[in-house]
């Protein structure tokens, strides 16, 4: 027999996002929530498991007009890539000759685009984004190195990328690890002075990136906002949050990394 | 003695010291992989727990895995070594043992005893000699009584936190959470969020938010924001009402230093709980959360498996009377507890570690959605903890954190488990859900009427924002 739930105890769920106030059988949870929860994971695993269509990913972005390099990284299957974080921060051997010819005298900012835990965020949100981002970029007079694809990267993968490609500063966008609520959540990691070796401390962070969330076009001028503080103090991370009065405050979505 | 060896067949096997011997015994599983310290085949593995079957538990107190003048961890293991505890078992190897823990007279109140005269090495070492059911068995003959407003880990008691994160540390959510938990008879391990935002205004809040629900109910219970300790402190300074200190710890000083913490911060911050005096039947001031690999992530384990580190963390709570441990075993991710499988086994191994440490361990039954596991899994692994007498798990709406993102145990997880084998709340919390209507006298879930009184509270709350974080 299901327990009745009166109105004000419905209406709890209007007050949060979290899964309160659940249909039961006795003390157990009812069908309707079961499949529901059910259908959530789902889009997760799934989100995990996507396989982001790099060319078409590559076609979206070279039609806004930017020039695209693809490598791979050092996790050749996502087996790999799940248990092995160290061999999705390296590039593959090789693939560093891929970005030869590239370099800029320097770039101000290398962006590079990987799946992550996420290819469906990449996918949805990426080109969105490089595209606001791209345009905000050129009003600044900032120069733009060849977008980076990168098949199965952690985050630290910019680092080889923005130190081979000369840039000041490296952008990731990255398919966050997804969660019930939300399974396409793009992540951007600013680094400045980019090398390999460097470690989480001196990044900054914007999570949350996608429809529903930060929309992209919102992203786009927070990132710029860091990136043009990154390049004025000449640093990421724990001291650029602390520079920052607009971070001081609180905004969203942005954390030290 | 130089080495550790056994010879199979026409092979011999050696291990040039403790730790390695430990890490080769240890069952297979992603994060020794990755930290390169697992045996090479199925064979080297057996190899070397037959080796480390053979090693006298003395050893351990004259090899330590760290040394004694480089990790603070270890100093506080041996210095705190109570040798008269050991005396029962000073003269066994690591397999009699195992044999002697199986025995019918390894009964709690010995367990108990010789509690102060273990360390983590000897315990995880006997662990990985042990099946799932050794595990089980063993543990389940082990209850740790803790108290603050609650009595909790009596027998046949089976407790949960209340875990009402928000992803904006939002007040109304907060407590819109935090009543449904409530209503399904959760919470009396302590009700503790995890905040998005890590300073002290916010933890004050917080503090007030639950503090003030718990006093118009009177709700026998201990609230906690899971903060660093740093935070806590500065909060208890302005005079906030704090109940329980909250800090993740690890079994190497290396990896405490990347928490931020080291034992002289942990003592502080004990002491100033403490002179709080808010406990109204004891004075259990501390809440731990652990989990292996958090040293290797830290890049701080020395060479030593994850497990081991874990169980050295127990070290590190048992110091400082905590009234809760929980380990939160499948939070950490694939590289270092790859599936449902090796996320069972690490819940049972640091359970069993941590009670014959003498510690009150509880579980965050636990996932993330790019480890091989799902809630099937978690049902496996709540319902052996359960057998094996975890103090506490967690209570989570819809087992989904919206905050942290990752799959726990959910308030009806809580409520299958009690029903399937008879457990029961804290008695303190049990009586209060039976005299407000939650639990009728059989702890069976009422239907609650619109006049419930913890309804009145619900229809106080602000009509607050829903909209999305960002």
């Amino acid at each position: 027999m299901n327990r009745e739930l009166p109105p004000a105890y419905r209406r709890l769920r209007e007050l949060t996002n979290a899964r309160i106030a659940l249909g039961t059988a006795g003390s157990s949870l009812g069908t309707r929530e079961l499949l529901a929860f059910q259908y959530d994971w789902a889009r997760a695993r799934d989100a995990v498991y996507y396989e982001l269509d790099f060319g078409a990913l590559k076609a979206r972005i070279e039609e806004l007009g930017y020039p695209c390099a693809e490598v791979a990284s050092a996790a050749d299957s996502r087996e790999i890539y799940l248990r092995r974080p160290d061999l999705g921060r390296q590039l593959a051997e090789g693939e560093n000759q891929r970005l030869e010819g590239m370099e800029g005298a320097p770039w101000d900012v290398s962006i590079v685009v990987t799946d992550g835990l996420s290819g469906l965020a990449v996918a949805e949100n990426a080109v969105p984004l490089i595209q606001a981002f791209g345009r905000l970029a050129a009003g600044e007079g900032l120069s733009l190195a060849p977008i980076v694809l990168a098949r199965q990267g952690r985050v630290a993968i910019g680092d080889p990328i923005g130190a081979g490609l000369g840039a000041k500063l490296v952008v990731v966008l990255i398919g966050e690890r997804p969660g019930l609520s939300a399974a396409d959540s793009l992540g951007a990691y600013l680094t400045y002075g980019p090398r390999p070796g460097i470690t989480d401390a001196e990044r900054n962070c914007l999570s949350n990136i996608r429809d529903g969330g930060q929309a992209p076009e919102v992203a786009a001028n927070t990132m710029m906002y860091l990136v043009k503080g990154a390049l004025r103090v000449g640093l990421t991370g724990v001291s650029l949050k602390d520079e920052s009065q607009l971070l001081e405050q609180g905004e969203p979505g942005i954390e030290g990394y | 003695m130089k080495g550790y060896s056994v010879d199979l067949g026409a092979r011999r096997y050696t291990f040039p010291d403790l730790a390695t011997l430990l890490a080769r015994a240890s069952p297979l599983r992603s994060g020794d992989q990755l930290a390169g310290v697992t045996a090479e085949s199925a064979e080297e593995r057996v190899a070397a727990r037959m080796a480390l079957a053979d090693v006298p538990l003395s050893r351990f107190l004259e090899e330590p895995i760290i040394p004694y003048d480089e990790d603070e961890v270890t100093r506080l293991i041996l210095d705190q070594h109570d040798a008269g505890a050991f005396g029962p078992i000073a003269h066994m190897t690591v397999g009699e043992w195992r044999d002697w823990l199986l025995g019918y007279e390894a009964d709690g109140e010995a367990l108990a005893r010789l509690a102060p005269g273990l360390t983590p090495e000897m315990v995880a070492a006997v662990s990985k000699l042990m099946r799932n059911q050794d595990l089980i068995l063993v543990a389940s003959r082990i209850q740790i009584e803790t108290r603050f407003r609650n009595t909790i880990g009596g027998e046949g008691r089976l407790s949960s936190r209340l875990q009402p994160n928000h992803p904006t540390d939002d007040p109304t959510g907060i407590a819109a959470s935090i009543l449904d938990g409530l209503l399904n008879g959760c919470g009396d391990a302590t009700v503790g969020i995890n905040p998005a935002t890590d300073n002290v205004q916010s933890y004050i809040a917080l503090t007030q938010l639950m503090d003030d629900l718990r006093q118009a109910y009177a709700i026998p219970m201990q609230s906690c924001v899971l903060a660093h300790v740093t935070t806590a402190i500065e909060a208890m300074k302005r005079n906030a009402p704090v109940d329980l200190i909250f800090q993740s710890i690890a079994g190497t000083e290396a990896a405490n230093s990347a928490f931020g913490i080291d034992l002289a911060l942990l003592r502080e911050a004990h002491e100033a709980a403490l002179e709080l005096g808010r406990g109204s039947i004891g004075q259990n001031v501390m809440y731990f959360e652990t989990g292996q690999g958090s040293s290797l992530s830290a890049d701080a384990h020395h060479g030593i498996d994850q497990q081991t580190c874990e169980a050295r963390a127990y070290a590190v709570a048992r110091e400082f009377d905590p009234l809760l441990v929980n380990t939160v075993v499948g939070f950490i991710g694939p590289e270092y507890l790859m599936d449902g499988k090796q996320i069972t086994r690490a819940g049972l191994e640091d359970h069993f570690c941590g009670k014959l440490m003498g510690l009150p361990m509880g579980c965050d039954v636990c996932y993330t959605n790019h480890a091989e596991a799902d809630q099937d899994d978690m049902d496996g692994l709540l319902t052996l903890l359960a057998t094996a007498g975890c103090q506490f798990v967690m209570g989570v709406p819809g087992a989904d954190d919206i905050m942290l993102g990752y799959q726990s145990t959910s308030f009806h997880d809580v409520n299958y488990i009690r029903q399937l084998l008879g457990k029961r709340p804290a008695p303190e919390f049990e009586q209060w859900l039976q005299a407000m209507g939650v639990f009728d006298a059989q702890n069976r879930l009422l239907s609650p009427s619109g006049d419930q009184k913890l309804l009145a509270h619900a229809r106080q709350l602000p009509a607050a924002a829903m909209e999305d974080p960002t």
